[in-house]
C-alpha cells in the first residue's frame, strides 16, 4: 500500500528525515516509537505531503503511484487520512462541518450514520455544533479527530499520538474504534486497510494489534521488529538501548 | 422642542462637520425626479429585481408582514398585511399621528452634524414602523431604500417604535442600481423599544463603488426591552461612516450589535457600535467581524459606557487581513463611571493561518476551498434572538452575499 524509499525531508531548511525506508502492506498496521524530536510527526506530515515538509530525496509510492509531488488533498482523495496530535482551532467552522468536509458532502446537514458514529465516541450532537478544537479538552480533540477519520474512511490511516491526553476509561474505547478503522476486527485475508501509529506511551497498543513496530532515532528507522518484543525492550531498556539490542541481534543473525 | 426650534438648530449645524469620517459635499447631490407608485414589488423594473434580492428583499412578499420600498426620493410601495403593525412613509405618519413629533430627534440630536441637519432641512421621506402594544409581529417587515438615479442624494428619516410588550422584526436593505456611478445616502434612524418590547433589525447594505453613506442611528431601550442589530456589508462602498448608539435607559435593557463586513476594492469604512448602559442591570454585546482585502481601509470601533449599577458590556472585534495593501484599525473603548459594573473587550487582527489551511487540506479540500471555508467560518457569527425562520433567512442572505464576493 505504502512504500517509502530513501526519503530525506527538510523542514525550514533543517534535515529531519534521512534516507528513510519503510514499507506498509495492505492489511498491515505498523507502530512507530521514538523519543521526542526524532522525526515521527515529520514522517507522517511528509507522507501526507504538507507544504512545509520538503522532500529532498527519495520517493513515496501509494497504491502503486508515485505521489511524492502530489498536493495533500490529492493524496487524501486517493485514500490517506490522518489524526493530528495538535490540530488547529478554526473559528466558525464546526466539528459537524469538518465531518461533512471529510465525507465530501456539500450539505450542511450531518449524515445520520455519522451521528451514530459520534454516539459511539460519546460525542453529542451539541458537541458537533462547536467550533472545531476551540476549547476542546485533550481527550475531546482525539475523539473529534477519530470521528473525522471515521467519516472519511481512508484506506491508509495515520495516527499521531491518539492516546495522549485521553483518560483511562476512554483509551479502551478509542483503541477499539481505531482498530476497526484499520480493519483489525476482520480476518487477515479480509483486511483492506493499513495504518501507521505514533505513540509515546504505547498504552493504547494494548487494544490495537500491530503487525510490526519500528523505533525511530535521529530521522531514521533504527530498528524494527515484532511489536511485543520492541515494546518490552523499550519499556525495560529505553529507546537507545533497544536500538543497540536490535543492532546486536542483527549482527548475530548475520553470522 | 418646537418644529421651529428644530429647524433653527438644524440650520445652525448645516456646516458642522462630523466627528468621524471624511467630509462629504452634500451639495454635489440632487433630489431628482419623482417615481410613480407601484401596485406590487413585482412591478419594480426587471433590471432592479436582482438588486432587491441582494438586499434581502423578497419581491413576492412571501412570509413578510409588510413591505416598504423607497426609490431615490419617492416612496413607491408600502403595504401592511398584519393587524397591529403600522408601516408607511415618515411623511404620511407625521400627518396621521400628532404625537409622532415627540419622537423626532429624541434619540439622534438634529445638530449632531451636518448630515443629520440636512435630513431635517431637506428630508426625502423614510419609513415609519410601529408595533402596537402587546402585538408580537414575528413575521418580519421588509423595507428597502433603493437608489436608481445618478447623483441622487437620498435623505431619509426612519422612526421605528415597538410599543410595550410588542415584538418587531425588520429586514432592511439599502441597495443601489449598478447603473449609478455616484450617489449619497443619508439615513437617520430612531428606534424606540418600550418596556418589555423587542426589536430585531437585520440590515444588508448592498452599495457600490460610487456610494457615499452616512447613517445616523440611535436606539432608546426601556425596562426589559431588547434590541438586536445584525449588519451585513459585503459589497464595495466609496465611503461609509456610522456609529449607531443604543441607550439602555431602562432596567435590564439589552442591546446587541453584530456587524459583518467584507471590505474589498477601494472601500473606505469607519464603522462602530456604541452602547450606553444607563439602566440598572442593563447589558450590551458588540460583536464585529471585519475582513479587509485589496485596498480596503476599515476602522472598526466599539464603545461601551457603563453608568448604572450591575451593568454589563462586552466588545469582541475580530479582523482578518487578506491583503498587504489593506488596513484595519480596531478600536474598542470602555468607559465606566461607577464601581459595581463589568465591562470587557477583546480585539484581534490576524491572517488566514497556514496550519488551518493544511488541516482542511488533510480532510480533502484544495488550498482554495480551505481558504474559503476559513473565511466563511470567520464571518460566521451565530445570530441569536431571531425567530427560527428569520434566522434561517438571515443565514441564507449571508451565504448569498458571501458567494458573490468569494
Amino acid at each position: 500500500m505504502l512504500e517509502i524509499k530513501d526519503l530525506t525531508v527538510e523542514v525550514e531548511g533543517k534535515e529531519i528525515l534521512r534516507d528513510l525506508t519503510l514499507n506498509i502492506e495492505r492489511g498491515e498496521v505498523h507502530v512507530l516509537f521514538g523519543p521526542n524530536g526524532c522525526g515521527k510527526t515529520t514522517l507522517l506530515m511528509a507522507i501526507l505531503g504538507l507544504p512545509n515538509y520538503k522532500v529532498k530525496k527519495g520517493c513515496i509510492t501509494f497504491k502503486g503511484v508515485n505521489i511524492t509531488d502530489f498536493p495533500t488533498n490529492e493524496r487524501v482523495k486517493r485514500g490517506m487520512g490522518m489524526s493530528f496530535q495538535h490540530p488547529p482551532e478554526i473559528r466558525g467552522v464546526k466539528l459537524g462541518d469538518m465531518v461533512n468536509i471529510a465525507q465530501g458532502r456539500k450539505e450542511e446537514k450531518i449524515d445520520e450514520n455519522v451521528i451514530d458514529l459520534a454516539k459511539r465516541l460519546n460525542i453529542s450532537v451539541d458537541f458537533l455544533n462547536r467550533d472545531v478544537n476551540l476549547g476542546f479538552s485533550g481527550g475531546e480533540v482525539k475523539r473529534s479527530e477519530i470521528l473525522q477519520l471515521l467519516a472519511q474512511s481512508p484506506d491508509f490511516v495515520m495516527f499521531d499520538e491518539p492516546d495522549s491526553g485521553v483518560d483511562i476509561e476512554n483509551i479502551e474505547l478509542i483503541g477499539k474504534i481505531i482498530s476497526e478503522l484499520m480493519d483489525r476486527n476482520k480476518m487477515p485475508s479480509k483486511r483492506k486497510k493499513a495504518g501507521l501509529i505514533i505513540t509515546h506511551s504505547g498504552s493504547i497498543m494494548r487494544y490495537i494489534k500491530a503487525d510490526r513496530a519500528h523505533v525511530m532515532l535521529e530521522g531514521r528507522i533504527a530498528c524494527s521488529g515484532m511489536p511485543d518484543e520492541i515494546t518490552k525492550n523499550i519499556m525495560e531498556n529505553g529507546f537507545e538501548k533497544c536500538v543497540e539490542l536490535c543492532v546486536r541481534s542483527e549482527e548475530v543473525g548475520a553470522e | 422642542m418646537t418644529k421651529k426650534e428644530i429647524i433653527e438648530r438644524a440650520g445652525r449645524a448645516k456646516a458642522k462637520k462630523a466627528a468621524l469620517g471624511e467630509d462629504i459635499v452634500i451639495e454635489n447631490y440632487v433630489t431628482g425626479k419623482e417615481h410613480d407608485p407601484l401596485n406590487s414589488l413585482g412591478d419594480f423594473p426587471e433590471e432592479y429585481q436582482q438588486d432587491l434580492l441582494d438586499a434581502g428583499i423578497e419581491p413576492s412578499e412571501k412570509d413578510r408582514s409588510g413591505s416598504f420600498l423607497q426609490q431615490d426620493c419617492s416612496v413607491v410601495f408600502s403595504t401592511v398585511k398584519y393587524p397591529g403593525l403600522e408601516l408607511m412613509s415618515t411623511t404620511d405618519a407625521m400627518k396621521k399621528h400628532d404625537w409622532l413629533e415627540d419622537y423626532l430627534w429624541k434619540a439622534v440630536p438634529v445638530d449632531i452634524d451636518k448630515y443629520a441637519a440636512e435630513v431635517e432641512l431637506d428630508q426625502t421621506h423614510g419609513y415609519f414602523i410601529r408595533s402596537e402594544a402587546g402585538k408580537k409581529v414575528t413575521m418580519p417587515v421588509q423595507s428597502c431604500l433603493f437608489i436608481t438615479s445618478d447623483k441622487i442624494g437620498q435623505k431619509v428619516h426612519n422612526i421605528i417604535i415597538a410599543e410595550e410588550d410588542s415584538e418587531l422584526h425588520i429586514i432592511t436593505g439599502c441597495s443601489v442600481s449598478h447603473a449609478v456611478n455616484s450617489a449619497l445616502h443619508l439615513g437617520v434612524s430612531e428606534f424606540y423599544v418600550k418596556r418589555g418590547a423587542k426589536i430585531t433589525f437585520t440590515m444588508i447594505h448592498n452599495w457600490s463603488r460610487g456610494m457615499e453613506v452616512r447613517p445616523r442611528s440611535a436606539v432608546v431601550i426601556e425596562d426589559d426591552g431588547v434590541f438586536i442589530s445584525n449588519y451585513i456589508l459585503m459589497t464595495p462602498v466609496k465611503s461609509l461612516q456610522m456609529y449607531p448608539t443604543a441607550y439602555c435607559v431602562g432596567r435590564n435593557a439589552r442591546a446587541t450589535f453584530q456587524t459583518i463586513i467584507y471590505a474589498h476594492g477601494d472601500t473606505k469604512i469607519d464603522s462602530g457600535s456604541r452602547a450606553v448602559l444607563r439602566g440598572e442591570g442593563s447589558r450590551s454585546e458588540i460583536i464585529s467581524r471585519v475582513i479587509a482585502a485589496d485596498n480596503a481601509r476599515v476602522i472598526a470601533r466599539g464603545d461601551v459606557i457603563g453608568e448604572a449599577a450591575n451593568a454589563k458590556g462586552h466588545i469582541e472585534c475580530r479582523g482578518l487581513m487578506l491583503s498587504d495593501s489593506a488596513e484595519v484599525d480596531s478600536i474598542p473603548e470602555l468607559k465606566a463611571t461607577r464601581k459595581d459594573l463589568d465591562l470587557s473587550h477583546e480585539a484581534a487582527v490576524g491572517k488566514v493561518a497556514e496550519e488551518e489551511i493544511q488541516y482542511l487540506m488533510a480532510r480533502g479540500l484544495s488550498e482554495e476551498e480551505a481558504t474559503s471555508v476559513i473565511i466563511r467560518g470567520f464571518l460566521n457569527v451565530d445570530i441569536t434572538g431571531l425567530p427560527d425562520a428569520l434566522a434561517r433567512e438571515t443565514k441564507r442572505m449571508f451565504d448569498m452575499s458571501l458567494e458573490k464576493v468569494m
